[in-house]
C-alpha cells in the first residue's frame, strides 16, 4: 500500500543508525503498509471512522533525532509491543521516538515524572515510551498531550510494573478540538504490584485510546479509570482490556463519559478472567451522561469468565442526571441550568479527584467548569 | 396566612396519595404533621416543594396569598420555601461552602439584594454554623458526601439557617438521629424559629416534639388529616398508637 508515509519513512530510516531498531522499524512499516489504517469494517473500530485522519496531510520528522537509542537490555521489552494490533500501532513503531524510563529497584521517586507532548498543525508525532518500574519501586508518571492545532499524535506507552512496585499513572489528553489523537498503553503487572491509572480525555476532534492491562503474577492490583468529556463534533473512543491470567489479582475500572452537542463516545471494556485465575476480583463500570439529544455513546462492557471462583461485577449506564439529585439542588434555589451543570461537574469530578497532583487536578476542574459555564469560587 | 392548603388531592404514577388535605399555617407558628409510615407525609412535603414527579389532581395551595403550585421548585425556594430532605442527596465535587454561597446568592439576586463574595460569605457561614454546632471542616467537604446520617440532617438545618426561609418543611429530620444529635438539631430549629417564619415538622415519632414544641399537631392517615390539636395531641398519640387515629380515618 503506497501511502503518504512511504516516502517519508524512507527518508526517516536513513538516519536510523542502530541496526536492531532499523530492522524493527522496517518490519513495522511493512506491517503498516500491508494492513493500512483500520476501517469501520474492523470490529474494534466499527464506531470510530478514522477517514478524516487518513485523508489529512501529515508531515513526519525527517530523522530519528528525537529518538533515544534503546539500551540493549530493553530491546526485548520494546519488541513485546503488539505492533500488529492495528495500522496505528505499526506506524508508531516505524516512526517511534523512543524514550526509556527506568525506575530503580526499591527506590521511591519523590517528584512525578512528567512527559508532555504537543506538535504543530499538520505534523505527526510518534512518541513511544517504555517505563520499567523495577521491583519494589514507587513513582508517579504524568503523560500529557497538549497540541493546540490540527495535528496528529500517535503515541505508544509500554509499562512494566515489576514485583511489588507501585506506579501511579495520569494520562491527560487535552489537545485542540481539531486534533487527531491515537494512543496505545500496554501494561504488564508483576507479583504484588500496584498500578493506578487515571485517563482524562477532553480534547481532539477524534481521539482513540487503547489500554491493555495484564496481570502476569499473583497479587497484583490495578485501577484503570477514566473520563471522556466531549462536545461539538468531538469523538472519543476508549478500548480497554484487563486480563486476569493468574490467580488472586484485583482490578477496578470506572470510566465516565459526558457528551454534549453532537459529540460521540465509545467505550469498549473487556475483562478476561482466565481458567486458572481463581480468586479474581474484577469490578467494572461505565457511566455516561448525555447532555443533548444529538449526543451519543456506544458502550460495551464485556466480562468473560472462565473460572467460577471469582468476584466480578460490571455494568454500563447511559442517561440523564438523577431526578432526585436535580430536585435537591432546585429546592435550594439554584436555577435549573446551574443545578444541572453543577451535577454534571460533580459526575466528572469524581474521576478527576483521583489525581493527586494539585496543579493538574485544579486545572482539569477549571476546564470542566468552564465548559459547563459554572463559576465556583472558594 | 403564610400557607393555605385547600382540599389538596395529589399523587404519583397515577396513584392518589393525598385525598383532600387542608392545612393553614401562619407566620410564627410551628406545625407538626404526624402519621404512620405511608400516610403521605413525604408526599405532602414534596408537593409543597414542587417535586416534578408528583401531580396535583385538584385543590389549591396558596403561599403568601399566591398560587404556589404555579412556581417552579427553584422559584419557590428563592421565594422562601425550604424543604429539609428525609434522605439528603450527595453532591460530589462541590464543597458545602461553594454550594451554600451559590444558593444564598441566587436568593439575594432574586430579591435585588447584594451578593456576598467568598470571604464575606465565609464569615456569614461561620456564624450560621453555630446554630447546629457544625465544625467548619464540613464547609470544605463535598455536600453530604461521606457524611453520617446525623451529619446530613445537621447539614440540612445549616442550609435552612443560611437560606433563612419563610416556610421550612422538615421531613423526618429526626429519623436516624441519636439523642445527642437530635438535641443539637432541635436546638438549631428552635434558634431559627421566629415570628417571621413558620415551620412544618413532619415526623413519625413524638420524641422530636419534646424538644421542639409545636403550636399545632395534625395527624395524617391515608392521605387526610384525621385529627388536629395542640401539643398534647402528640403525647396522646404516643400513648394510644396510630391505630387509634386509623380508626378515626375509617369512621370518617
Ligand atoms: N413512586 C410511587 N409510586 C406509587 N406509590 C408511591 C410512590 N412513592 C410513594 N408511594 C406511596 O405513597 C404512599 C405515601 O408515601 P409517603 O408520602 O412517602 O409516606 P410517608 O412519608 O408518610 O411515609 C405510600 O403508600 C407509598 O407506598
Ligand atoms: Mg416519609
Amino acid at each position: 500500500m503506497e501511502t503518504q508515509f512511504t516516502e517519508q519513512f524512507k527518508e526517516f530510516l536513513r538516519s536510523e543508525t542502530d541496526p536492531v531498531l532499523r530492522r524493527l522499524r522496517e518490519v513495522a512499516f511493512a506491517v503498516f503498509a500491508g494492513a493500512g489504517f483500520p476501517t469501520v469494517k474492523d470490529e474494534d473500530w466499527k464506531y470510530t471512522n478514522v477517514a478524516p485522519l487518513v485523508s489529512g496531510q501529515w508531515s513526519v520528522a525527517r530523522s530519528v533525532g528525537q529518538s533515544q537509542v534503546v539500551p540493549d537490555r530493553d530491546i526485548d521489552l520494546v519488541k513485546r509491543f503488539e505492533t500488529a494490533r492495528n495500522g496505528f500501532a505499526a506506524l508508531n513503531m516505524a516512526f517511534a521516538a523512543f524514550k526509556v524510563i527506568r525506575i530503580a529497584k526499591d527506590t521511591s521517586v519523590p517528584e512525578p515524572i512528567e512527559l508532555l507532548f504537543a506538535t504543530d498543525e499538520q505534523v505527526a508525532i510518534f512518541p513511544h515510551i517504555l517505563v520499567i518500574a523495577e521491583a519494589g519501586s514507587k513513582a508517579i508518571l504524568i503523560e500529557s498531550y497538549a497540541s493546540t492545532a490540527k495535528s496528529f499524535t500517535n503515541a505508544a506507552v509500554q509499562i512494566i510494573v515489576e514485583d511489588n512496585a507501585n506506579l501511579t499513572h495520569y494520562r491527560v489528553q487535552r489537545e485542540s478540538s481539531e486534533a487527531f489523537h491515537v494512543g496505545t498503553t500496554e501494561v504488564s503487572l508483576g507479583r504484588g504490584s500496584l498500578y493506578d491509572s487515571t485517563n482524562i480525555n477532553l480534547g481532539g476532534a477524534l481521539s482513540r485510546h487503547d489500554i491493555d492491562v495484564k496481570f502476569t503474577a499473583e497479587g497484583g492490583e490495578a485501577f484503570v479509570d477514566g473520563l471522556y468529556m466531549v462536545g461539538g463534533t468531538q469523538h472519543a473512543d476508549t478500548h480497554s482490556i484487563i486480563d486476569h491470567t493468574v490467580p488472586n489479582c484485583t482490578s477496578h475500572q470506572t470510566y465516565k463519559g459526558v457528551l454534549n452537542d453532537s459529540a460521540r463516545g465509545v467505550f469498549n471494556g473487556k475483562v478476561f478472567v482466565r481458567e486458572n485465575a481463581h480468586g479474581t476480583d474484577a469490578q467494572q463500570s461505565n457511566k455516561n451522561l448525555l447532555l443533548s439529544n444529538d449526543a451519543r455513546v456506544d458502550t460495551k462492557p464485556q466480562l468473560e469468565i472462565f473460572n467460577d471462583d471469582v468476584k466480578c461485577s460490571h455494568g454500563a449506564t447511559v442517561g440523564q442526571l438523577e431526578e432526585e439529585e436535580l430536585f435537591y439542588l432546585l429546592t435550594r434555589g439554584l436555577p435549573d441550568s446551574l443545578a444541572r451543570n453543577l451535577l454534571t461537574y460533580g459526575f466528572a469530578e469524581a474521576i478527576i479527584r483521583k489525581i493527586g497532583i494539585d496543579s493538574i487536578r485544579t486545572s482539569l476542574d477549571e476546564a470542566v467548569l468552564n465548559r459547563l459555564n459554572v463559576k465556583l469560587e472558594v | 396566612m403564610l400557607l393555605e392548603v385547600k382540599d389538596l388531592h395529589a399523587g404519583i404514577d397515577g396513584k392518589e396519595i393525598l385525598k383532600g388535605l387542608n392545612l393553614q399555617v401562619r407566620k410564627g407558628e410551628v406545625h407538626a404533621i404526624m402519621g404512620p409510615n405511608g400516610s403521605g407525609k413525604s408526599t405532602l412535603s414534596k408537593v409543597l416543594a414542587g417535586h416534578p414527579s408528583y401531580e396535583v389532581i385538584s385543590g389549591e395551595v396558596l403561599y403568601e396569598g399566591k398560587n404556589l403550585l404555579d412556581l417552579e421548585p427553584d422559584e419557590r425556594a428563592r421565594e422562601g420555601v425550604f424543604m429539609a430532605f428525609q434522605y439528603p442527596v450527595e453532591v460530589p465535587g462541590v464543597s458545602n461552602s461553594q454550594f451554600l454561597r451559590l444558593a444564598y446568592n441566587q436568593k439575594m439576586l432574586h430579591h435585588g439584594l447584594e451578593e456576598l463574595d467568598p470571604l464575606e460569605f465565609n464569615d456569614y457561614l461561620k456564624e450560621k454554623a453555630k446554630v447546629v454546632d457544625m465544625d467548619p471542616q464540613f464547609f470544605k467537604r463535598s455536600v453530604n458526601e461521606g457524611f453520617s446520617g446525623g451529619e446530613k440532617k445537621r447539614n440540612e438545618i445549616l442550609q435552612m439557617a443560611v437560606l433563612e426561609p419563610k416556610l421550612a418543611i422538615l421531613d423526618e429530620t429526626d429519623s436516624g438521629l441519636d439523642i445527642d444529635a437530635l438535641r443539637i438539631v432541635a436546638e438549631g430549629v428552635n434558634t431559627l424559629r421566629s415570628p417571621d417564619n413558620a415551620i412544618i415538622l413532619v415526623t413519625h415519632y413524638q420524641r422530636l416534639l419534646n424538644f421542639i414544641v409545636p403550636d399545632m399537631v395534625h395527624v395524617l392517615a391515608n392521605g387526610r388529616i384525621v385529627k388536629e390539636g395542640g401539643k398534647d395531641l402528640a403525647l396522646e398519640l404516643e400513648e394510644k398508637g396510630y391505630d387509634w387515629v386509623k380508626g378515626a380515618a375509617s369512621s370518617k
